[in-house]
């Protein structure tokens, strides 16, 4: 068996390339190993958690998404729709500030998807399919990593609407609530996006069925205006639909009110989510 | 001995139309290196996918040390790791950083993962490399980070899946140091490879596969013999004399003999067929007639096969494969 010396030469060439591995050390690394009990469900989750954390320290521009795109809405459909539907840009605000948070975060959980689609095709996935450990915890830690985007996106925007004049009734112990019940219900959707994330071939395809999904889903709710205005078979949709009970339970909380009623509706919601599509996500995920 | 770490019988994977692994039998024994050769294509990724828990066969039955891939998958996965053949670690993350994730993920303690990974990076000498992120690295520090992440828990069994396409020759033999290491310590290593070179280095015995079956199966010295046991090549001092030594060539060997474009050179195979001489004794009554024939030879050799030789003979179909 041929070793190689360790540091034998002091030329540096190329350091890095060159420097050789020493077989003699790694034959003492190898042996009387003992291994560790395995991680349990949920420090396996955090640990790749703490990996999503790890790739926005080392791609900081994924950012953006969270940061740009909540600033932009806010402004643009503040100044918008804030003459004609309320009045007044101060007024409008009042109304829209939660519900706009509620619509953005929404709308972000589906990058969730698209990370997905393109980090399973990568070899590290198979490594991680075969470390013996609870088996959602790669896609839990993802969805973890994501809420705190979601909260990123959540204090830049309440930052900007504060600055335009929103004043929530509810305080600081509303506004984290509001946050908290959107954070819970956000990590509970994002499950239609890793299904889609792992049932679909391509990243385009990832990206185009979530548009489809998204932008019915947030648009046709009480985020922009109260659902009164609408047609009758709208109004049933709209009443109906998880962003409405969420935006409602979200607007109550931060007004300093408790919406009961909206709240469970959202609970329940995320409850279906986790249960139907965390359980699809992970057929496929196991059968890969 | 007769420890078996693999035992597979029948496997199949199939996808759509195609069979990429159409019934292999394995046996592989615990504590050596198993080498499975086959061109590309040839359903060796496949196998090793099912075999690390990866794919669900669609027939057949595998097991790794006794436990079933599908039935107790996660029992396998305790006791096995994979290097496939692309990096299998997250390249934005560094070096430390991914040595430190799967150092968690195997159960350690924040330290213990931070030093072990310390530890096997100063081993694969790696530690200047330690804080890049993994996609800066050449193609042989990015192999070497992979099979470091393998044996943070030093596994049972350790698939290697052409660990070495791509790299330069350096990379390779620091690669194949590093797999010599592993299996001293007694971990069995399934190898899969296009390379015969790589498979005769290392490996104890070898299954050659080629469209999703095992085609032959043996000690590389099986292997090699199976297929003819080699070929002679004789040197002359006067090229005029080499007619007359094709001649005697010819009757001594019942074989044909190929003029070498070098005027003075001839090569004859020696298969050993048809007499109880072995190739070496043949050859060397071939040589006794050739100075009997007053030919002067100044150089004889006899070559066994290589394993390139086996390896086209054995895949060879109307001269399309490999």
């Amino acid at each position: 068996m041929s070793t190689v010396a360790p540091g034998k030469d002091s030329r540096q060439t190329d350091a890095l390339a060159f420097e050789a591995p020493r077989a003699e050390e790694l034959a003492a690394l190898l042996v009387g190993q003992e291994r560790p009990p395995r991680p349990g469900a949920l420090s396996a989750s955090l640990t790749f958690g703490w990996r999503a954390m790890l790739k926005i320290k080392h791609v900081p521009e994924q950012l953006f998404d969270v940061t740009a795109f909540p600033i932009m809405m806010v402004l643009m459909y503040t100044y918008l729709f804030g003459g004609a539907l309320a009045g007044s840009v101060s007024a409008y605000i009042q109304f829209l500030l939660p519900g706009i948070l509620v619509m953005s975060v929404v709308m972000i959980t589906m990058y969730t998807g698209v990370s997905v689609n393109t980090d399973i095709e990568k070899g590290v996935f198979d490594r991680f399919r075969t470390l013996p450990i609870w088996r959602p915890a790669p896609m839990v830690g993802y969805l973890l990593g994501d809420v705190v985007r979601y909260l990123i996106a959540s204090a830049v925007m309440l930052t900007v609407g504060m600055i335009i004049g929103y004043r929530p009734d509810g305080g600081v112990t509303g506004v984290l609530l509001g946050v908290a019940l959107l954070m819970v219900f956000s990590f509970a959707f994002s499950w239609i996006w890793t299904m889609f994330g792992l049932m679909l071939r391509s990243e385009k395809s990832v990206m185009g069925v979530s548009m489809m999904v998204i932008f019915p889903l947030t648009f046709l709710s009480n985020v922009f205006v109260d659902p009164k205005t609408m047609p009758g078979w709208l109004q049933a949709f709209v009443n109906n639909s998880p962003v409405t009970h969420l935006a409602t339970a979200v607007r109550e909380l931060m007004a300093g009110n408790w919406p009961a009623a909206d709240i469970a509706w959202s609970l329940g919601w995320s409850a279906v989510f986790v249960l139907v599509f965390g359980a699809v996500t992970m057929r496929l995920y196991n059968r890969r | 001995m007769a420890d078996l770490a693999i035992e597979t019988e029948g496997l199949v994977k199939v996808f759509g139309t195609n069979r990429a692994v159409d019934g292999i039998d394995l046996r592989v024994p615990a504590g050596t290196v198993y080498g499975v050769l086959g061109p590309n294509g040839a359903g060796k990724t496949t196998a090793v996918k099912m075999l690390a828990t990866l794919l669900r066969p669609d027939g057949g039955r595998a097991t790794v040390f006794g436990r079933d891939v599908v039935r107790d998958a996660d029992a396998v996965r305790g006791r096995v790791s994979l290097t496939g053949q692309y990096a299998s670690v997250d390249e934005d993350l560094t070096g430390t950083e991914n040595l430190v994730l799967l150092g968690r993920l195997l159960g350690h303690s924040r330290p213990g993962a931070r030093e072990r990974s310390a530890q096997l990076l100063a081993a694969f000498g790696l530690s200047e490399a330690a804080d890049k992120q993994v996609k800066n690295y050449s193609g042989g520090m990015r192999r070497r980070i992979d099979i470091a992440a393998s044996i943070l828990n030093t596994p049972d069994l350790l698939f290697l899946d052409e660990p070495t396409t791509g790299l330069d020759p350096r990379s390779r033999n620091q690669v194949w140091d590093i797999v010599r290491a592993v299996v001293a310590q007694g971990t069995t290593v399934l190898l899969t490879t296009q390379y015969l070179d790589e498979a005769d280095q290392l490996a104890s015995r070898i299954a050659v596969i080629d469209h999703g079956k095992v085609i032959a199966e043996g000690t590389k010295g099986e292997l090699k013999s199976s297929v003819g046991s080699g070929s002679v090549q004789v040197r002359l001092r006067h090229p005029e004399q080499r007619p007359a030594a094709e001649r005697v060539l010819a009757t001594a060997l019942k074989a044909t003999v190929q003029l070498d474009p070098d005027p003075v050179a001839l090569t004859a195979t020696v298969d050993g067929q048809g007499t109880d001489l072995g190739a070496a004794e043949q050859a060397a009554r071939a040589l006794a007639e050739l100075a009997g024939a007053g030919i002067t030879v100044d150089n004889f050799a006899l070559g066994q096969p290589s394993l390139d030789e086996v390896f086209l003979a054995l895949t060879d179909r109307k001269g399309t494969t490999a």
